[in-house]
């Protein structure tokens, strides 16, 4: 993660926890959700989580309408202090930071949210097979884990990068492929306790079917630990592809990506402060963001943490 | 004992095996033709075949395997494109200086993270718990390209109390601070919440009921157990520093594997990717290997258990 993401260390609590029953099923679940709500407005942490990642999201969205100059335009006025015209400077190309970091986020929750796309998909459905079916593809899906988990924090998306070559879109594949062991041990765990439960039992004496039994007893309880999982690792696959970006594996010049514009920053580091300033600022404040509201949903959603 | 140790060294096996094919199959999977691709867009048809009977891409891929793998275990790991020269030797000439920053960066963070988690722990709820906690989230949530940028740019530059680049112990302080920072706040939150689940539970409240002070049930009753989790956390986090070492050095500009990588990536050196790629798998499989093994000494349970 980068390499020091919330997920690869409290996977072992969320793994602990994982015999997560929402609810029997589909049917109470829209409930839940309801009392998830409700718990969810009782933790300011979670809610101030929430709240910033809602404003990063509004930014992104209407990034074309309230950037103040285009991101990528080239002017003379370079490496100006914060200004009323620039309020947080130019760049070493006379760029404006405010429209660069407004831009930038619209990267990185796109690669954040791709990359753990990739991890959610790949990781469950391997998860939940090894955990469902068992045997040797159980034994094959649990050692390619193993030998990918080898490869320690950032270590395995830098090799994927180095195959694939570098590029914003190959760092999206390489932070998911990343990812993926985490899910698929989690779905994994979940899987092989709900297996267990009466009501699973029950529906396959009835004469269910595996995929019937797997669509609407199983994906329905596994989904609480993945989601938990799946916002936190949001954070962590930002900060993963932010330092792809910034060691210049990722987004190419010109793009406005904040990790990038750290990298171009580290150069002038000593006249221009406000280059180097205002785009960690941003990449700590969308983890800090997605990182607090995980832990309140986690705190709802993990029985086990619930006092 | 020896049972448990040598069933966990024979499972190493198949991870480094995997790992090997993994690291063998990288130049293999390149998108396109990977010999074109390690010369560039310059390269003659001639340069391109020499290249190609030179790595012995013409043989099948069993064959090209079992060549790669009787060379590693010889501590052959092939030759630099680039350079010309052995992969383990430019290897072992750059890992001093990451081996330095990931190691120093271990413990820092250990004990760091270790007290701020048992005074957290210990003011339960209190300002402290809070104070630590809010510094926690917010260390996981920095990066350290940026940290360090900050570093740099205050006690580097503004103070000037300590070098921002080269070698030796004072360059290597605000490097280690920022490598370790995040690490520190994962391991305070797992000690911290380590603690409260052993607080909770018999033994300790036996221990209180014999009239022990609240200092010396800590000491000597938690913690002891409560630490065992927390070991295995930082075998873990050892990987993740090796392999974040490569941000950390290329904020400072420090000559390691960490800088070797990025040109390696960069100039397209599969040798030299391999062999990284390969190398530091193989220490954090190992390193994890002596947590285990470590675990087992302290915790008899699980020797005797499953």
């Amino acid at each position: 993660m980068t390499d020091y993401t919330l997920s690869e260390s409290d996977n072992t609590q969320v793994k602990a926890g994982s015999a997560i029953t929402l609810g029997q099923g589909g049917a109470r679940q829209s409930s839940a959700i309801r009392k998830g709500w409700h718990k969810l407005r009782r933790r300011p942490g979670a809610l101030i989580g929430a709240c910033i990642l809602l404003i990063f999201i509004a930014v992104a969205i209407l990034a074309p309408v309230i950037a103040p100059m285009d991101p990528l335009e080239i002017s003379s006025n370079r490496r100006a202090a914060p200004s009323a015209e620039h309020w947080l400077g130019t760049d070493e190309l006379g760029r404006d930071v405010l429209s660069r970091l407004i831009y930038g986020t619209r990267v990185s929750l796109r690669v954040g949210l791709v990359a753990i796309g990739i991890a959610l998909t790949f990781g469950s459905v391997l998860g939940v097979i090894a955990g469902f079916v068992g045997g040797w593809i159980d034994s094959l899906i649990m050692r390619l884990t193993d030998i990918m988990l080898a490869f320690p924090g950032i270590l395995l998306a830098i090799a994927v990068v180095a195959v694939l070559g570098p590029s914003l879109f190959n760092v999206m594949i390489a932070v998911g492929i990343e990812s993926i062991p985490a899910y698929v041990r989690t779905a994994r765990g979940s899987t092989l306790s709900i297996k267990e439960m009466e009501y699973v039992t029950g529906a396959r004496t009835i004469g269910g079917t595996p995929l019937r039994i797997v669509f609407r007893y199983i994906l329905p309880n596994v989904a609480a630990p993945l989601i938990v999982l799946a916002t936190i690792g949001v954070a962590g696959s930002i900060l993963s592809a932010a330092g792809l970006s910034y060691l210049g594996l990722g987004a190419q010049p010109p793009t406005a990506e904040w990790g990038a514009m750290l990298s171009s920053a580290r150069n002038f580091v000593r006249d221009a402060w406000w280059m180097a300033t205002f785009p960690g600022i941003a990449i700590m404040l969308i983890v800090l963001s997605l990182n607090l509201f995980g832990d309140g949903l986690r705190d709802i959603l993990d029985p086990r943490m619930r006092n | 004992m020896g049972s448990f140790i040598l069933r966990r060294i024979v499972l190493v096996i198949p991870v480094m095996l995997g790992v090997s094919i993994a690291a063998f199959l990288m130049s293999h999977l390149v998108p396109g033709d990977p010999v074109s691709v390690m010369l560039g867009e310059r390269a003659t048809a001639e340069d391109v075949a020499r290249l190609r009977e030179e790595l012995g891409f013409n043989d099948p891929l069993i064959v090209q395997y079992t060549r790669y793998i009787g060379g590693v275990v010889q501590g052959d790991l092939g030759r630099s494109i680039r350079s010309g020269q052995p992969v383990l030797d430019e290897i072992l000439e750059r890992l001093p200086s990451t081996a330095a920053l990931t190691l120093s960066a271990v413990v820092i963070a250990a004990v760091v993270g270790i007290f701020l988690g048992v005074i957290a722990a210990m003011s339960g709820g209190g300002w402290a718990d809070s104070l630590i906690m809010g510094f926690a989230m917010l260390g996981i949530s920095m990066p350290t390209f940026w940290s360090g940028i900050l570093l740099i740019l205050f006690f580097g530059l503004y103070l000037g109390w300590f070098p921002i680049a080269g070698q030796g112990p004072m360059a290597l302080v605000l490097p280690t601070v920022t490598l370790a920072a995040p690490a520190s706040a994962v391991l305070a939150r797992i000690t911290r919440s380590s603690i409260l689940e052993v607080v909770g539970l018999e033994y300790i409240q036996t221990a209180r009921s014999k009239g022990l002070t609240e200092r010396l049930i800590v000491v000597r009753h938690v913690l002891r157990n409560a630490l065992i989790p927390v070991i295995t956390i930082i075998g873990l986090q050892f990987g993740g520093l090796m392999a974040g070492s490569v941000i950390v050095e290329s904020v400072f500009t420090r000559p390691g594997l960490g800088r070797y990588t990025i040109t390696a990536i960069q100039s397209r050196d599969f040798p030299q990717i391999q062999g990284i790629v390969l190398v530091v798998a193989a220490i954090y499989v190992l390193v994890n290997l002596a947590v285990d093994i470590l675990y087992a000494v302290i915790d008899p349970r699980i020797r005797y258990g499953r």
